[in-house]
């Protein structure tokens, strides 16, 4: 990546509020702070802000480098910076780490006030909902009246259409990209062994190991493996591991173990992902990924729910996401169509399975930066 | 502007919505909404196009519509445009289905296999047309459903289909008398505006 297409050496900002913010869960959040970074300048018509909402384990960090000794960017500097889809010489960029995480915004490792003492499983569960509504109140503090775009992939997208219906005169364009209505059953699945597999482990306590000074790695990790293997495809982890074995043999009179590289692989994921990544947060946001359903008070029918929105749509899905597929894609679409909703809809061939959303690839960077255009051309 | 869309765009209200069937780089979508003020939407399956026709600022759809139209809703268009693509639909008797399900009115356009330098071809040399027109060979074409200006008419008063009207494109030196008076044999493009 030349220097000239990154953002360059970025600062995260944090916001405090202390208006409190009634959750869906009936509680209520007394105090926040959520941190935050933007990139590009906002124009005096503060007509050029785009939202970015991050997926499961993202956070705030989505471009540049927070050092000039960084080894690695954003995780979204694929798609953000100067002539990038989210072109920041056109877009005031904001990213935030979402309520509930655990990179800086409050979360399940923060101090709960009340108590003195770290949240953890106290923490108060969420909804997307409730992210929609601290992201509006991080736009009323950033003095952003109206997004030129939300924009997210997979969880992050979920927000988007959110976004569509809770403010819909706060949002120009929704960019949804690799996501769903809502959840279908294989999914949640997955997401309780992730859940088991970290409540299992005996250092997770019931939530309080900050108090007992363990952290759940092991769970964690697996938790993160099951979820890595659902975000690559077939073919993807076929090409970039096969069988290959990183030890041992499978030749005859071999009676030590071989291992596959793809062993190694997902065991290093998983280590370096429960190193910095809080399991209470992960729990809770695989949770608000099982709660959502855009349409469930819309009695069920997103074509309803839609009507709501005033906004126009990008909808982008990817051939081998199994995850979150196309056909998921569509359901969106056709509820869009059905609604009257301008709405745009690309199906772009990648081999890379679900995290295809976060790879350059050719034609979903064509689509991408020709709808910003658009967007950038109204601001 | 190609002649057939030059034709047609006459027939499309002003702040009507319209669906494209086959949208292509979206250049007949883009000048209906500056021109005409439509809210249009465009299907394409052809990705150079798909991408060209969100950077004209339209609303475009990735389907293909040999695989069906019936996420659109009943009578959520006012006009439903097929230009030059009938041909090449795999079931062009549910496409027309369809559009008059979907649309108010829809408008057709083909290229006329019954013009006289195709039954030339086909009569006298004994082969299949090929012409600047139609430039495709046999066996490499996109066009699987040829008709002729009669065939087409006929399957309009099988299905209970009305033509509200019809046009015809001569090729560009002919008067376009002859291809108006003998529209089989001397038009090289129909246009049917047609409705239930």
């Amino acid at each position: 990546m030349s220097a000239q297409q990154s953002v360059g050496i970025v600062t995260p900002q944090v916001a405090r509020f202390d208006e409190p913010l009634a959750l869906t869960c009936g509680r209520q959040l007394d105090t926040y702070e959520l941190v935050y970074e933007t990139y590009g300048e906002l124009n005096a018509s503060r007509s050029n802000a785009v939202l970015i909402c991050h997926a499961l384990s993202g956070n705030h960090h989505a471009a540049g480098y927070h050092s000039a000794d960084d080894k690695k960017p954003g995780w979204w500097n694929e798609c953000i910076g100067p002539g990038k889809p989210i072109d920041t010489n056109r877009f005031f960029v904001v990213c935030l780490n979402n309520l509930g995480g655990c990179h800086g915004s409050t979360g399940p490792s923060s101090i709960n006030p009340a108590t003195g003492r770290p949240w953890g499983p106290d923490f108060p569960p969420l909804r997307t909902r409730d992210w929609v509504h601290s992201q509006a109140r991080l736009a009323d503090y950033l003095g952003i009246g109206c997004w030129a775009a939300v924009i997210g992939g997979s969880l992050g997208g979920m927000q988007a259409m959110r976004w569509s219906l809770e403010f819909p005169d706060r949002i120009r364009h929704c960019i949804v990209i690799a996501a769903a209505l809502k959840l279908s059953a294989q999914n949640l699945a997955f997401n309780e062994v992730a859940r088991q597999a970290i409540e299992s482990d005996p250092d997770y306590f019931g939530g309080n190991y900050q108090s007992s000074n363990t952290v759940p790695a092991r769970g964690l990790a697996l938790a993160r493996m099951i979820g890595h293997i659902t975000y690559l495809s077939d073919d993807a982890m076929a090409n970039k591991f096969g069988r290959d074995l990183r030890s041992g043999s499978l030749s005859r009179g071999e009676d030590s173990n071989a291992e596959f590289q793809v062993q190694s692989y997902l065991r290093y994921q998983g280590s370096q992902f429960s190193g910095h990544f809080d399991a209470n947060t992960y729990i809770l946001m695989t949770r608000a990924l099982d709660y959502f359903d855009l349409a469930l008070e819309y009695d069920n029918d997103p074509v309803a729910a839609f009507r709501h929105a005033q906004c126009s749509f990008l909808v982008i899905s990817f051939s081998t996401d199994w995850r979150f597929s196309p056909e998921r894609s569509r359901e969106i679409v056709d509820a869009l169509i059905a609604a009257e909703r301008p709405v745009t809809y690309a199906e772009i061939d990648a081999k890379e399975g679900h995290d295809a959303f976060l790879m350059p690839i050719p034609r979903y960077l064509d689509v991408f930066r020709a709808y910003m255009r658009r967007v950038g051309d109204e601001t | 502007m190609r002649l057939d869309l030059s034709h047609i765009q006459r027939w499309i209200a002003p702040g009507s919505r319209v669906l494209d069937l086959g949208c292509g780089d979206g250049v007949f979508l883009e000048f209906l909404r500056d021109q005409r003020q439509v809210r249009g939407t465009g299907l394409e399956i052809d990705q150079k196009y798909i991408t060209a026709a969100i950077a004209r600022g339209l609303n475009v759809i990735e389907q293909n519509m040999d695989e069906g139209l019936s996420n659109f809703p009943d009578q959520s268009f006012d006009t439903v445009v097929l230009a030059l693509a009938l041909q090449a639909v795999r079931y062009p008797e549910r496409v027309l289905d369809e559009m008059l399900r979907i649309g108010r009115e829809g408008i057709v356009t083909f290229p006329n296999f019954g013009h006289w330098r195709c039954r030339l071809m086909l009569g006298l040399q004994g082969h299949m047309p090929v012409s600047s027109f139609m430039p495709y060979t046999w066996y490499n074409t996109p066009n699987i459903h040829f008709c002729t200006v009669k065939d087409f008419e006929d399957l309009c008063v099988a299905k209970d289909i009305r033509i509200v009207s019809r046009e015809v494109v001569g090729e560009t030196r002919d008067k376009p008398l002859l291809s108006n008076t003998w529209p089989n044999l001397f038009a090289s493009t129909a246009i049917y505006r047609i409705t239930r």
